[in-house]
């Protein structure tokens, strides 16, 4: 009996011990990355992507993924490990996806998502920047007759997703117009395409690239149209946890190298040739000129990679949205130089 | 540290120490994961509190028991999902019940067809997953009901549409006082039932209970209406055009396809279960029951009433509860076809909006588990009160 008691004794002493070191443990380092650490012994970048959203982040029958999102993980990977096709895609929901990155599940979320204060402030994340320019609108049948949002009456229903800042945009919307509306708002974005279609709602509301996306899914897609209105700025950007600034940076600078490349008229099939390029600024993006990626503890090639492996930010945008006709039109994606709104600090 | 002070020899005291140390370690454990998640949200800036409760919510929900709209808080907007879970938690278990009951019975009859059917109906849809049954119930209706101006006409009173079924609205006048008149009507019955019983065990005067307690139930809030000044008249639902093709109705309630749906797959899914809880409870009575019934003169109805089932309930009841458990928790299904419950509300869009995940689903699996722990309860009640007293 007296053995059994000591045993007792010994486990609460264990236990007591443990606490202990639950409190010590745990501090992050402040200059050294742990991500960028656990993604080298991985072998592979966690990244963060949607269910299935043509343009941004899509699986094709054989389970590859493609998109201008895809593309920052590609991105990171070449950076980081040397090879684009090193990442590891985690389909997940809009309401799923902040957790899965605080909680370490993935490493970088590159799905669609919008840059608000809250969720930059609040939530433990970090946004590094913006790499689609978006903004919220309407998708009606065509032979509806309704030609703007003013056409909007009393009563009617729009179908959206949950847990994103459709549903608060849809609010202040329908609010300031002081319309009466029914928001129904679905889990996955798919069973809200099949509601729509099916007639369930008069309208259905989000992103206007996402409308654009997902009218392909339609039975009749050329039964529907996008109004022209546009009610919300919606700056979709890829997303890191908070505490780790040199993980930030890498991610940070990843999308910048792809839009700078661009800028500079470096591309994947010319980048290597132009390591004695007389424009410095190139011979930096090239890596023929400075140490940048001793900054984040990569070697001088990481940018080079980028434009090698995965292309610039305009070849990511042909490919991935203007080629399979969702929005031919850059519009604000356009770089600075060429009318748009793409302007990104200089890498050097 | 001496063993002789702590009176080791004491039996009772020697058995306890055991058990204090298992509690001891169990709450060091919960305190360590406790301080590590803590320790690991202020690693990354996630504040923790309940401070969001009160914070406007900002959003809105298509179908609420009580008033709701962005401006209201996240409590409030809590309390709607709970009131929308306990409402098709409510309805799935009394279809299930009704549907269960009637396809047990039906499997034990002499018909042929009758009981194939019943059996081919438990079979199919007891091993079909629930999902797929709720997206069944949801795009199938969807796809096969009719746009507004198309829609199913009930009498012009009321209709069924894709877009939901619109039900006149009541509107009353004195709404409180036909409250009132319900509780004093159920006092009545209370009150009757036991006179009823006190005058047959005492003189053997059997009175016609059922149809006299109906007659109080029809006839207290009547009287209501007539003396009281209550009134009832009706808001019926009119076709309403919103653009060149589509229409919807106005005036009336609506309620949603996703709620019909929903509450259809969960009864429909769990009547399965209780079909063969019910048909397990009438076999488990013996047949030397019936016949010794028979044999002192009662008659069929009162054999089933006064013998065999509350020997079946005995039997039928406690699986029925977990029954009723699993329909309430599978109910959390809902966010796939966009019903609002608690799970969709709460633990998703609420917690996108504030991404205070451990609060909420903190919150959320509380819930979950007092409305588990209450329906439990309940038919615990139940169960002692039906089970057979020694006497």
């Amino acid at each position: 009996m007296i053995k059994s008691i000591k045993t007792w004794i010994l486990v609460g002493f264990a236990s007591l011990l443990l606490v202990a070191c639950g409190q010590g443990g745990g501090g992050a380092g402040s200059k050294k990355s742990k991500t960028l650490e656990n993604t080298k012994k991985a072998g592979f970048v966690k990244c963060g992507v949607s269910q299935g959203l043509p343009g941004f982040s899509n699986a094709d029958a054989s389970g590859n993924w493609s998109g201008i999102d895809v593309d920052v993980c590609r991105a990171v990977a070449a950076a980081v490990l040397g090879d684009a096709e090193k990442v590891k895609y985690t389909p997940l929901s809009a309401a799923e996806r902040f957790t899965a990155l605080t909680s370490g599940e993935i490493d970088v979320l590159a799905r669609n998502t919008t840059w608000t204060l809250s969720r930059d402030a609040d939530i433990g994340l970090t946004f590094v920047g913006v790499n689609f320019y978006d903004g919220q609108g309407f998708m009606v049948r065509k032979n509806s007759g309704i030609n703007s949002v003013n056409d909007f009456k009393d009563g009617i229903s729009a179908c959206t997703n949950t847990g994103t800042t459709t549903e608060l945009n849809m609010r202040d919307f329908f609010n300031s117009k002081n319309i009466k509306y029914e928001p129904i708002a679905f889990e996955k974005a798919d069973e809200v395409v099949q509601a729509y279609d099916a007639g369930r709602c008069d309208t259905y509301t989000t992103d206007k690239s996402g409308l654009a996306a997902q009218r392909t899914k339609l039975s009749a897609p050329n039964d529907h149209k996008v109004l022209p209105e546009t009610i919300s700025k919606e700056p979709l950007g890829p997303v890191v946890r908070q505490g780790d600034s040199v993980w930030e940076d890498i991610v940070r600078w990843s999308l910048n190298t792809m839009i700078e490349a661009e800028e500079y008229g470096v591309n994947s099939s010319n980048a290597s040739s132009l390591k004695d390029s007389d424009n410095p600024a190139i011979k930096r993006l090239v890596g023929a000129e400075g140490e940048l990626g001793a900054a984040f503890g990569l070697d001088n090639d990481w940018s080079l990679r980028i434009i090698e492996q995965v292309g610039n930010y305009g070849e990511s945008y042909k490919k991935h949205i203007a080629d399979t006709g969702i929005l031919p039109n850059r519009g604000p994606n356009e770089l600075w130089t060429k009318g748009g709104i793409l302007y990104v600090p200089p890498a050097r | 540290m001496n063993l002789k002070k702590l009176n080791i020899e004491n039996k009772k005291i020697r058995d306890l120490i055991p058990q204090i140390l298992t509690v001891l370690a169990l709450l060091s454990v919960i305190i360590y994961f406790a301080s590590n998640a803590q320790i690991n949200m202020g690693n990354r800036g996630i504040s923790f509190g309940f401070g969001f409760l009160s914070q406007e919510a900002s959003f809105d929900i298509a179908f609420s028991l009580i008033e709701f709209d962005g401006s209201y808080s996240y409590g409030r907007a809590f309390l709607v999902g709970l009131l929308n879970t306990i409402l098709v938690s409510v309805i799935g278990i009394f279809l299930a019940t009704i549907l269960g009951v009637i396809v047990g019975v039906a499997r034990l009859s002499s018909n042929f067809l009758i009981a194939k059917t019943a059996e081919w109906y438990v079979e199919i849809f007891r091993n079909i997953p629930l999902i797929l049954q709720i997206f069944f119930w949801y795009f199938a209706a969807l796809r096969a009901l009719p746009a507004p101006e198309n829609a199913i006409n009930f009498y012009d009173i009321s209709y069924l549409t894709i877009k939901g079924w619109y039900i006149p609205k009541f509107v009353w006048i004195n709404f409180d006082i036909f409250c009132y008149s319900i509780i004093l009507a159920f006092i009545s019955i209370y009150f009757f039932n036991r006179y009823a019983k006190k005058q047959r065990e005492e003189f053997g005067k059997i009175l016609p209970t059922l149809t006299l307690s109906l007659g109080i139930l029809i006839l207290i809030p009547l009287l209501s209406f007539l003396l009281l000044g209550v009134s009832l008249s009706f808001n019926y639902p009119e076709l309403k055009q919103l653009s060149e093709t589509s229409y919807t109705y106005e005036n009336g309630v609506s309620i949603i396809p996703e709620l019909i749906a929903l509450a259809l797959a969960l009864s429909m899914y769990t009547a399965t279960f209780i079909a063969e809880n019910v048909r397990a409870g009438v076999l488990g009575v013996g047949k030397g029951q019936k016949e010794a019934a028979a044999s002192i003169g009662l008659n069929k109805g009162q054999i089933l009433k006064l013998v065999v089932m509350p020997q079946a309930l005995r039997i039928i009841i406690p699986p029925t509860t977990n029954q009723y458990l699993n329909l309430t928790k599978n109910s959390s299904l809902a966010a796939a076809i966009a019903y609002p419950d608690m799970v969709l509300v709460f633990a998703k869009t609420a917690l996108m909006q504030t991404g205070r995940a451990i609060e909420i689903i903190s919150i959320t699996m509380l819930t979950y588990l007092s409305l588990s722990i209450s329906i439990s309860i309940f038919m615990n009640w139940y169960n002692k009160k039906m089970a057979i007293k020694e006497k």
